[in-house]
């Protein structure tokens, strides 16, 4: 369990470092060798979405004379509006709009309901450790490592026997659970930081189980919950397995929508709306990415840490 | 660490951890031994009870699809792995040359980590179209002989999953160990240059032994990532050309799905599983170890 030895907190802040000592003055060979590198980097990172804007924002026939890098001599917002509203799966062509509104109705519940269920194992596991809690606790953490494969069956055979396959709240259970895992981790080692005084005065001030949790505990958690938060979000909303396998036709979120518009193999292929959708799908995390920044790194570390 | 309300029984506590408990048994050991014991049945598309022994086994490890999966799984974790280590250090060393725009280069080499596998199959699957990526465009700057699909040669596809898997993932390495780097004494490096050894030398012998923690944390995250590869590959290249690269988590959901064949699936998702038990009894084994060896120092 501490193969990693670096706690999310010390990897974000070393991260966030800033370099010290004077600055370079020279410009020799080995500095721009640095920046040559680097920059052929971004270039490895960049040009893959690059392609996929200015395509997205051509017509057909230009896109047909197979000049990939150029800007769109003639820009047209028609293809996103298409893959929005007009872009076909099979013989509905809704777009991808349902997707993304199935998504927002997996995703907000989901979030919420696991990180709320978290936030209580990982408090009544610091503070409440019961006979068994922590083998249930060590249960979970293999859990994490199981691949998804070794469970789904019985997932499914067990959601269909009380008529939740196939449905919104079967899905959302499924995200909660998988989610557990690694929250309820990263909570507990949270909670497990805190100074135990404050519990202990709270007791001797005759405070319970619950009084405790929502008047002193969750009031602390808010960092703990920001980084939980932007995990979940991001993780749900680019699940594609348990979508296509849980959610149900009705329900499939916006990557399975996604993939279904684009991997059609009827008509032709429209590839300025197919990368409109691509991007439209990808929209949603990478915001959270950018206006969240350190504290993603922070969530990606803290995910990394359950191992 | 004796406290003194540890496990004494409350009632609260219990009921708060209901979902815990559901889910640590329920799911993780009901679950997984109802899928062990699927897999010595004849079960098609619903479970059935009768057991035929290791019958599902001897035709899992018998069926070409399987063997390619299983070769599959290896070369692209180990190439991807390796090549995600490698380019990610790199990365890193040079970021930590008090570089300028340090926080621009962060985001441009993180963001492909924010998205979904899927958006990461289709983009490459894009990139690397005969007619519409790479290869087109070099053919039209007047380079006809240019040829570049890897996605449509049955030999070459699973090199283009590992680029896809590099690209969405090295970034993260990227940020894990330089924070690994930046957690490394400056006095070393002083010592080290004093002693008239070079940069090359000092990173290989002596920073990169240091840097255990960080190298096992994105060692870790590249493994959960090689097991999650299943919508990497339906995205991307959906298994083929032919069963081309086909991986055992795509094998698993198409036996259980399209080709109705539960117990021979739940055979399958016991061998995946198997793995991952040698390596959690092995790094279990370790720790153990390791702290025995404190205790007994102290």
């Amino acid at each position: 369990m501490t193969a990693a030895q670096l706690t999310a907190q010390e990897l974000t802040d070393r991260a966030g470092l800033v370099p010290f000592g004077p600055k370079p003055r020279r410009t020799s060979a080995g500095r721009i060798g640095i920046y040559a590198f680097l920059i052929v980097a971004s270039l490895f990172f960049l040009i893959p979405v690059y392609i996929m804007i200015v395509t997205s924002l051509k017509g057909m026939p230009e896109i047909r004379l197979g000049h990939l890098f150029n800007f769109p001599v003639e820009p047209t917002f028609q293809p996103w509006a298409d893959a929005w509203l007009h872009a076909c799966t099979g013989r509905d062509c809704n777009g991808l709009s349902p997707g993304f509104y199935n998504s927002v109705k997996i995703t907000v519940p989901s979030v919420a309901i696991s990180i709320i269920c978290a936030s209580i194992n990982g408090y009544a596991l610091t503070f409440w450790p019961y006979k068994g809690a922590n083998l249930l606790f060590g249960l979970l953490v293999f859990g994490a490592f199981v691949p998804y494969q070794v469970v789904i069956y019985p997932l499914i055979i067990g959601l269909s026997s009380v008529g939740l396959f196939a449905t919104l709240p079967g899905i959302i259970i499924v995200h909660t659970i998988f989610g557990m895992p690694i929250l309820t981790l990263l909570f507990r080692n949270f909670y497990a930081a805190l100074p135990v005084e404050l519990f202990k005065a709270a007791r001797v001030d005759g405070a319970g189980f619950w009084r405790i949790f929502f008047s002193i505990m969750l009031p602390m958690s808010v960092p703990i919950t920001v980084v939980a938060v932007i995990l979940q979000v991001t993780g749900i909303w680019n699940d594609f397995l348990f979508g296509i396998v849980f959610a149900g036709r009705s329900n499939w979120p916006m990557t399975v929508q996604l993939n279904n518009i684009v991997n059609t193999t009827t008509g032709v292929r429209e590839y300025n709306v197919n990368m409109a959708a691509t991007i439209l799908t990808a929209a949603v995390p990478l915001i959270i990415y950018f206006v969240s920044g350190r504290w993603f790194v922070r969530g990606i570390a803290a995910g990394a840490v359950k191992g | 660490m004796q406290r003194s309300w540890r496990h004494r029984f409350h009632l609260p506590a219990v009921i708060g951890t209901i979902p815990m408990i559901l889910v640590a048994v329920g799911v993780f050991v009901i679950g997984i031994g109802f899928s062990l014991l699927w897999s010595f049945t004849s079960s098609k598309l619903f479970p059935s009870y009768d057991f035929v022994g290791l019958a599902q086994y001897r035709r899992l490890w018998a069926d070409n699809r399987w063997l390619v999966s299983v070769n599959n799984i290896w070369f692209f974790g180990l190439m991807s792995i390796a090549c995600n280590m490698v380019f990610g250090y790199l990365l890193a060393v040079f970021m930590d040359q008090r570089i300028r725009q340090e926080d621009l280069f962060r985001s441009i080499f993180l963001y492909p980590f924010a998205m979904s596998l899927i958006v990461t199959g289709l983009v490459w699957q894009w990139v690397l179209d005969p007619n519409l990526g790479l290869q087109a465009a070099m053919r039209n700057l007047g380079w006809s002989s240019f040829s570049f699909a890897p996605l449509v040669d049955a030999n070459t596809a699973i090199y283009a999953l590992v680029v896809a898997g590099i690209w969405q993932g090295s970034g993260v390495t990227m940020a894990i160990l330089l924070a690994g780097l930046r957690g490394v004494d400056e006095e070393i490096w002083k010592a080290a240059r004093v002693d008239g050894i070079p940069t090359w030398r000092t990173h290989v012998s002596i920073v990169a032994p240091m840097m255990k923690g960080a190298f096992a944390t994105a060692f870790v995250l590249q493994c959960v990532g090689v097991v999650r590869v299943y919508d990497l590959v339906i995205a991307m290249t959906g298994g083929g050309p032919g069963i081309a690269t086909s991986m055992p988590a795509v094998y698993v959901i198409q036996l259980i799905t399209v080709r109705q064949n539960v117990g021979q699936g739940m055979a399958a998702a016991t061998m995946m599983l198997v793995p991952v038990l040698v390596v959690l009894a092995f790094s279990g084994l370790v720790l153990w170890r390791r702290k025995r060896r404190q205790e007994a120092a102290t």
